[in-house]
């Protein structure tokens, strides 16, 4: 009888976690080599039951539409809360960057480490444009 | 379509718009106190924001010099990495914030599961490895908080927008269309009461004339009566005779 109610409690563990999974969400990673290593061993990284993973690979011989759709499916997706890209790459789609008035996912410009992150070039600080002064970053 | 509303002017229908009024008066004052307090919480977001994203390159700058150590020193791991990709530790859970009754989404880190990562670089350079995962964590929590505040900020900006359009409608279009029937409803009235003064005016002026009339026409016919037959006779008052015919009962 012990044996059956540990086995019961694990059960309904499990049917607890498995509930808890559909609300927490992922975050995505759009950058190059180090940085999708690095997030990947920061813990972020997971391949779903599709077999899609929630991160990008830029290459050089990645083409823009490829970086275009994936930043589109990731803004789909309905299990990703933040979608962390570097700021060069974000230049090539600046144009969907712009156009995206969603708040969730939540989009991150981040550095990479040839180019140091740069404030103006940022869609969302773009909008409080008038409000703040350039110089405060430094 | 500014113009004003159109109702039949009475008087309650005046005591109708000047309700209607005071209630306009009373949602745009409350909807400018609710735009300012928004508008503060929005200021203090973006200070954050503006010192996250200071602190961000710097996390980003160290987690990218760890990397380069490990990298250094265990070798070409990322192949491994990349590979072994299964669930993620690391999540986030969404929670919400009231402002001024604008809700807010934030963002929380959670642990979730165990480390996919434990047995990289086991072989050599264990130190720098674990030291990059360590940077990298940090620098996904700095992340997650500042994607709470970047989505916060989206979300005000959104609705200050809105509300400051409702308050300058309210102040431009709903006050003035108000006040112009009030005023519409006012001329109406006044304009009914002196129509109403001068009818009456003109009725007695017409009255009088007839009983000038009349008394003319009286004078002229008694006057006749005494040139003809030497006596004038009043009509017959019934009113008189009534002296004459005793009661029958008392």
């Amino acid at each position: 009888s012990g044996v059956f109610w540990s086995s019961l409690l694990s059960a309904v563990c499990r049917i607890i976690m498995a509930h808890q999974q559909v609300r927490r969400k992922l975050i995505a990673v759009i950058g190059d080599e180090d940085t999708c290593t690095g997030f990947m061993l920061g813990g972020i990284g997971e391949i779903n039951d599709k077999r899609q993973p929630n991160f990008l690979i830029v290459r050089k011989d990645t083409s823009r539409s490829e970086i275009e759709d994936s930043f589109n499916q990731f803004m789909r997706r309905s299990d990703i809360a933040i979608i962390l890209i570097s700021q060069y790459i974000a230049e090539e789609i600046r144009h969907l960057l712009d156009q995206n008035t969603q708040s969730i996912p939540a989009v991150l410009e981040i550095p990479s480490k040839e180019h140091p992150y740069d404030p103006t070039k940022d869609s969302v600080l773009r909008r409080a444009k008038g409000m703040f002064n350039p110089d405060d970053f430094r | 379509m500014t113009d004003r509303l159109n109702i039949f002017p009475s008087r309650a229908a005046m005591t109708f718009m000047k309700a209607r009024l005071k209630g306009a008066q009373k949602g745009h004052s409350l909807l400018k106190k609710k735009a300012d307090a928004l508008m503060l919480r929005f200021r203090q977001i973006l200070g954050k924001i503006i010192e996250a994203k200071t602190m961000m390159g710097d996390v980003m700058r160290e987690a990218s010099f760890s990397l380069a150590e490990a990298a250094y020193s265990a070798g070409d791991f990322s192949l491994g990495v990349l590979q072994n990709v299964d669930k993620a530790q690391t999540k986030v859970r969404s929670k919400k914030d009231n402002v001024a009754g604008v809700t807010l989404p934030l963002f929380e880190c959670v642990a979730d599961g165990t480390d996919t990562y434990e047995l990289t670089g086991l072989s050599r350079g264990g130190q720098q490895v674990a030291h990059c995962k360590e940077m990298f964590g940090k620098a996904v929590t700095l992340l997650v908080e500042l994607a709470s505040l970047q989505t916060s900020f989206i979300t005000l900006d959104e609705v200050i927008k809105i509300t400051n359009r409702r308050v300058n409608a309210i102040e431009h279009v709903i006050i003035p269309r108000i006040e112009r029937t009030i005023q519409y409803i006012t001329t109406e009235l006044d304009e009914r009461e002196r129509e109403e003064f001068y009818r009456l005016k003109k009725i007695q002026e017409k009255k009088k004339k007839i009983r000038a009339i009349e008394d003319a026409v009286r004078a002229k016919y008694i006057q006749d009566q005494i040139d003809r037959e030497g006596v004038a006779t009043e009509a017959r008052n019934l009113l008189k005779e009534t002296d004459k015919d005793p009661d029958i009962l008392f």
